[in-house]
């Protein structure tokens, strides 16, 4: 029998499975008023601010120094999560030894503990009388109260990510490729540097610019640690607490556009980051 | 095989495969690694139990049995009961929609359900402000008629709601891609209504996926804190949830208090892990998430 002639003779019916209109209707509009709707509110406020007023609302000095302190402590924490989340995940993926599980269910803690959980406990401990704070006090090193304080929160939440996304890709990394490496005369770290380091970047870079991303937006494990003081430890999401509580709704919402739109291009990287991968296979 | 043959495969035997790292490089990076989820992951998750047993047993009970706390746990159980069910209906109508059938715009659809992972928590809850607040879109018509949606329950459920939006879904639609369409469509071709299909075809071949999936919705719903912070008016005994009341409490320097409601949290928490851990062991199969987050 030809394709043509199967074709004809089933009746064309576009769905063979029931509940078509009913799951995607109730899927738009349950995305609709939860999501959209809200979201939309958002962008549309900083309009009645004018372009200048929304510049003049975002380009005060102390708008400036929270959206440069969860940004670049955001990035600084990101590096530090890549570096650390590679020798983390090579060591779960690649050696054997007892507690193996135990420590690869850890990973999942700043996922599944509540932030404001992290953010007492994070605080305590750094704090001038805390375990590590008062170590560090010994040297001069202050943590707590301080931006630094940002950095450790921030390190904490986006560990998982970093891991996380590197575990996979790494135990479907072969062997083969290492062994070549190794008959040709590579060292060891030489192999690891040169070859099997550059066939992670993509996922190395997907990790990092979601740990980037949560750090960015986070709120609870940090404002206790931070200090909170103006320009200094304040960061961007806890200004729009500030403006809010001051019933400053579209100066809230300004900045809350400039983070939003801030996600948005880390999730077109984040697209582009896994087409490229994808493309390398 | 001679006999140098066997002493050269014996010797070969002693040294380690050439991708096996030397072992100074294992204990080093070996240590680097437990040392550094040791002091960043688990010192805090110790440190929450200390402090909530720094006096022992008594003030810990004292401190759970406190009416303020009580509230707070209702509250935050009562906003999860609602937005969790919620969550999942959506959740299995997004999957269902999007996985067993064709339609322009599919991928489109799947990046907004994505959305609310990537805006930060207190925009979050920031959102619901703009559009119920008194200075909001619909905030002033809701006090002509007396309906209360911010600094009440209806805000705090809307904004956990909005948090949590994605997981079940997420974790169902790459299942359920994976298992394609042919058993419920042959179900249907049998005359099965799409209600039976849905129960008697499909939800047997999920179901661990969508508790993985509830299970980690409901972890983030009662742990909370950004958008609910935003929504929810900190009002003590009424709008306070249980992260909420952690933040108060420790504000007002009530440290065994915060602790104490920290360690029911960080509780629930270890709860949620050792649950998920052994679902990605015993039905690695039958989740999308065993290998991915």
């Amino acid at each position: 029998m030809s394709a043509t002639g199967l074709k004809l003779s089933i009746p064309r019916s576009r769905h063979v499975l029931p509940g078509f209109r009913l799951s995607l209707g109730l899927t738009l509009f349950y995305l609709t008023s939860i999501v959209l709707i809200p979201l939309l509110a958002l962008v549309i406020r900083p309009i009645e601010l004018g372009f200048d007023g929304f510049w003049a609302s975002i380009s005060t000095p102390r708008v400036l120094a929270a959206l440069r302190l969860s940004f670049g402590m955001a990035l600084v924490a990101a590096v530090i999560d890549s570096v650390f989340g590679f020798i983390i995940a090579w060591v779960l993926v690649r050696y054997r030894f007892p507690g193996k599980a135990l420590l690869d269910a850890v990973i999942d803690l700043p996922f599944a503990l509540p932030t404001a959980v992290a953010g007492i406990a994070l605080s305590t401990l750094y704090a001038p009388n805390g375990w590590i704070g008062s170590i560090l006090a010994e040297y001069g090193i202050r943590i707590a109260y301080t931006p630094w304080g940002v950095l450790v929160a921030m390190t904490f939440i986006g560990l998982p990510f970093t891991v996380r996304t590197l575990q996979p890709v790494l135990s479907e990394l072969g062997l083969e490729i290492e062994e070549a490496a190794a008959t040709l005369g590579a060292t060891r770290l030489q192999t690891i540097a040169r070859v099997v380091l550059p066939m992670l970047m993509p996922a190395i870079l997907t990790g990092a610019a979601m740990a980037f991303a949560r750090g960015v937006g986070e709120y609870g494990s940090i404002i206790f640690i931070a200090g909170n003081i103006p320009a200094v430890s304040e960061i961007a999401p806890l200004l729009i607490v500030t403006k809010l509580e001051q019933y400053d709704y579209a100066g809230a919402a300004a900045i809350g556009v400039v983070m939003l739109a801030a996600s948005f291009v880390m999730l077109l990287a984040l697209n582009g980051l896994q087409s490229w991968a994808a493309k390398r296979r | 095989m001679t006999q140098s043959h066997l002493q050269i495969a014996a010797r070969a035997r002693r040294f380690n495969r050439p991708t096996e790292d030397p072992l100074w490089l294992k204990a080093l990076l070996g240590s680097v690694a437990i040392g550094f989820i040791a002091i960043l992951l688990l010192l805090p998750l110790v440190l929450v139990f200390k402090e909530a047993f720094a006096q022992g047993a008594a003030p810990f009970l004292a401190a759970i049995a406190e009416p303020d706390t009580l509230a707070a746990v209702k509250l935050s159980l009562t906003a999860a009961a609602i937005a969790v069910p919620l969550n999942t209906v959506f959740g299995i109508a997004a999957a269902w929609s999007i996985t067993k059938f064709d339609f322009p715009g599919k991928t489109f659809l799947v990046t907004l359900i994505d959305l609310p992972f990537s805006v930060s928590p207190v925009v979050s809850g920031l959102i619901y402000v703009l559009v119920f607040g008194m200075n909001g879109w619909f905030g002033p018509a809701l006090a002509d008629y007396n309906v209360r949606i911010l600094f009440a329950l209806p805000g705090i459920v809307l904004a956990t709601m909005f948090v949590t939006f994605p997981f079940v879904a997420r974790e169902l639609i790459p299942l359920m891609m994976d298992q394609g369409r042919s058993e419920e469509e042959a179900a249907a071709t049998l005359g099965a209504s799409g209600f039976s299909t849905f129960l008697r075809v499909t939800l047997p071949n999920i179901k661990w996926g969508l508790l993985y999936g509830i299970l980690l919705c409901n972890a983030r719903a009662l742990g909370e804190f950004g958008a609910v912070s935003v929504v929810s008016g900190h009002i003590r005994g009424a709008t306070n949830t249980m992260p909420l009341h952690v933040e108060l409490l420790y504000n007002s320097y009530d440290y065994v208090g915060a602790f104490t409601v920290a360690a029911l949290l960080a509780m629930l928490a270890l709860i949620t892990l050792a649950l998920k851990s052994f679902l990605e062991w015993r039905y690695a199969d039958e989740l999308a998430a065993s290998h991915r987050h």
